[in-house]
Order: structure tokens, then C-alpha cells, then sequence
């Protein structure tokens, strides 16, 4: 018989650093930290779960057939992506090589909430990703998409869009 | 019923009456996407219609997992008589007084309700109510900045807000309609109730209105207080019927087609 080599959470994280959130196509799913479980049964299925960043977000579809096509790529038997409700996302889950890359990619990054509601005060004089000064002004916490805020630059006169704290 | 019928009924029909205020108040505001009076409110409109829209399907979903048809089929196959939405978030979006008016009275009295569900008994609805009160703060911001800029702004902004106010809020009263399941919810500690939704939603209502330079309405008339119920049991304005009929006209002609 042949030996099957079994797969491992870590083979299934580092796979799914693969997946890219569609709109931001720098940074997965992993670092957006949007995967809250991954169980792998003795008889090689996979269960993965994943929890939405927005409730409305359009994403959420995709994600779940690109997480199960990419896992599928491993000697798995099956693989099941559930939505996962009981852990809320929130920004502050977002990992620090998630941050880096979000920053990388213009945005202004999401101030730390631990755990409280966001505030006006939290989405002002926020640091602008092209030239890092703070003189800056929300002008809309909605933006193209449902993550995203627009802010503008008093010092270099530049509109940036902000990952926005939720 | 059983007791146990009667409790999953109550839950039930707490999760329709908010879902369909959710999948209505979005198919409202979302009419505003092309046509806002400034590029930031047409995108901000559109951006709270769909949170509002993904609100929806999330508590349809509940609903799902307790045995009824799939999100998709609650929304877009019932008839007016079984969607249980206040009268308010029926009405036509009308001019942007009106509209910015509703948003910011429905959209109170939607985050307060969540932030009571946060505690729930009803561990799905908690988990849920947890999520998407972070992301309301957000809309209840956005209403509070402009009731407060147009509010102050000039005697024009100032009367119309104030027209829309006294007519909004008659109306808004509709949200809190007591439905015939609601000592059941507070017994059980699923929900603590509309007459406590509604007296925290005065509170704060009346106080970001006097800061803005706005007057409360006086309303003690009862004919006036109770004007808009009836949502909450199934009767509706004349708005809602052609609302579902326009929501669900592609979706009608082949309801089993693939996108």
C-alpha cells in the first residue's frame, strides 16, 4: 500500500496565502485574518471556516469556492468551506504582514479598536499613505467598496483611501 | 402550540419583521445609486443600501437554519401580505430631506435594537447582532454629522429638516408595533422588548435633534401615535406591493435560473 502523507493545518495556511481578497489583490485571506478554523479529519477532509468582513460583503461566494478549489489542490479527500458567524471579524484581526501589504497596496491602515465601536475621532487626522503626514480629513466613511473609507491630504493634496476600522 | 413551537415561532417573527425592514429600507435607499445630490451621498446611499441588503440575508439565513425556504426564496417569493416591515420603510424615497430624515430615525432604532441583540438568548442572533453593530455605527455617524449640518446650516436646510422630522416621525413609530409575540420574547430573553427599544431611541433621537437646532414633534394624539402600525402583522401601504412586484420582476420570469 501506498503511504498518503497527511496534510497538515500548516500546509493548508500556507496554501491559502494564495487566496487573495478580489478587491485587494495583495493580501489573502489568511492575513486579512478571515479564516477562523481549519479541521482536518483522519480520513484526509478538510473543513475550513471562514468569517465575512462585512455581512453584505459580494466577495463572500468567491472566496468560498476559490479557498475550496485552492485546498483541493492538496491530496485531500473532500473539502468544506463554512461561513462561520460565532467569531466576528474585525480589523483587528488583520495580521501584521496583512497591514504591511495593505499599506503597500495606498492604503491608509485601520486604527486598533480592541474591541470598542468605532468613532469619529478614530477616522480623523489619520496618516496618509503617500506622504505620511496627519494633516488629512475624512470625507466619506463610505467608499467604493463596503471597506473602505475616503479621506484627503491637506499637505499633499491627494485623495487616499483608508481600510476602514470595523 | 407547544411551548417549544410557540418559542421558535416568536423567534421567528422577530427575525422577519427586522429582515424585511433590512431587505426593504436597502431596496429604498439603493434607489438613490446615480441620482444622490452629491457624489459622496449617492455612494454612501448605495454603500448603506448594501449593508442593509447583507443584513437581510443574514437573518434570512437564521431563518433558514430553522427550517424555512433558503434567503433568496423568503425575499423574492412572498406576497405583501406575509412580509411583516413597518409601514416607515415602505415609502417611496421622495426628496432627499425625506430620505436622509428616515435613514437617520430607522437607522437609530436598527442599531439600538442590534446592540440589545448582542445579548440575546438566541445564541445565532447574538453572534450576529455582535457583527453587524460595528459596521451601523457607521450609518448612525453618517446621520447624526448631516441632521446636525442641515439642521444648523441655513433657514431653508433648517425648515426642511424640520417638515421632514414632523412628518418622519409619526411614521418611524410604526418600527416599534408590538407583535403578538412579544412577552414570549421577553421572557425568554431572546429580546427586551420594543416599549424599551423605543424609550432609549426617544432618548437619543431628541437629543441629537436639539442639538441641531431641530424641534421635536409633539405627539401625544393616539390617532397619531399608532398611524403607521399594522406593518408588523402583515397590512401595508399601497407602496409595498409594487416595490416586491418591481424587486422580484427578473427574478419571476425563470425563478430557478443559474447566475
Amino acid at each position: 500500500m501506498d503511504t498518503i502523507e497527511n496534510v497538515t493545518k500548516d500546509d493548508v495556511i500556507s496554501l491559502l496565502q494564495e487566496v487573495k481578497d478580489p478587491e485587494i489583490p495583495r493580501v489573502s485571506v489568511v492575513e486579512l485574518g478571515m479564516i477562523t478554523g481549519i479541521e482536518i479529519s483522519s480520513d484526509n477532509k478538510v473543513e475550513v471556516r471562514m468569517t465575512p468582513t462585512f455581512a453584505g460583503c459580494p466577495a463572500v461566494e468567491i472566496l468560498k469556492s476559490e479557498i475550496k478549489n485552492k485546498v483541493l489542490e492538496l491530496p485531500v479527500e473532500d473539502v468544506e468551506v463554512k461561513v462561520d458567524y460565532d467569531i466576528q471579524w474585525s480589523t483587528d484581526m488583520i495580521t501584521e504582514e496583512g497591514r504591511r501589504h495593505l499599506k503597500e497596496s495606498g492604503f491608509a491602515l485601520p486604527a486598533h479598536l480592541n474591541n470598542e465601536l468605532i468613532s469619529i475621532d478614530l477616522l480623523t487626522n489619520v496618516e496618509c499613505p503617500f506622504c505620511g503626514s496627519k494633516k488629512t480629513r475624512l470625507r466619506n466613511p463610505f467608499g467604493p467598496t463596503l471597506c473602505r473609507a475616503i479621506h484627503y491630504c491637506d499637505a499633499c493634496s491627494q485623495a487616499f483611501e483608508q481600510f476602514k476600522p470595523v | 402550540m407547544s411551548n417549544g413551537e410557540q418559542h421558535t415561532t416568536a423567534i421567528k417573527n422577530l427575525l422577519f419583521r427586522m429582515a424585511d425592514d433590512e431587505l426593504i429600507i436597502g431596496h429604498r435607499n439603493s434607489e438613490w445609486t446615480g441620482l444622490g445630490p452629491i457624489l459622496e451621498e449617492d455612494i454612501a446611499f448605495s454603500s448603506m443600501a448594501q449593508d442593509k441588503l447583507g443584513h437581510a440575508q443574514a437573518l434570512y439565513n437564521i431563518l433558514h437554519s430553522m427550517g424555512e425556504p433558503d434567503a433568496d426564496t423568503l425575499a423574492f417569493t412572498r406576497n405583501e401580505k406575509n412580509f411583516y416591515c413597518c409601514h416607515f420603510v415602505e415609502y417611496p424615497i421622495r426628496d432627499y430631506d425625506f430620505s436622509l430624515m428616515r435613514h437617520f430615525l430607522f437607522d437609530t432604532a436598527e442599531a439600538i435594537r442590534f446592540d440589545m441583540l448582542t445579548k440575546s438568548s438566541c445564541q445565532p442572533l447574538a453572534n450576529l447582532a455582535k457583527k453587524v453593530r460595528g459596521e451601523i455605527k457607521y450609518h448612525t455617524m453618517h446621520a447624526n454629522i448631516w441632521i446636525s449640518q442641515l439642521g444648523k446650516a441655513t433657514d431653508e436646510s433648517n425648515i426642511r429638516m424640520q417638515a421632514a422630522l414632523n412628518e418622519c416621525y409619526p411614521l418611524a413609530l410604526g418600527i416599534f408595533e408590538k407583535s403578538d409575540y412579544e412577552n414570549e420574547l421577553m421572557e425568554s430573553g431572546v429580546f427586551d422588548g420594543e416599549e424599551l427599544l423605543q424609550k432609549v431611541w426617544t432618548d437619543i433621537v431628541t437629543e441629537v435633534i436639539e442639538k441641531s437646532n431641530l424641534k421635536m414633534p409633539d405627539i401625544n394624539d393616539a390617532n397619531l401615535s399608532t398611524l403607521a402600525f399594522g406593518g408588523r402583522k402583515g397590512y401595508h401601504t399601497e407602496y409595498l406591493q409594487p416595490l416586491l412586484d418591481e424587486m422580484t420582476e427578473v427574478y419571476s420570469i425563470d425563478p430557478s435560473a443559474e447566475w
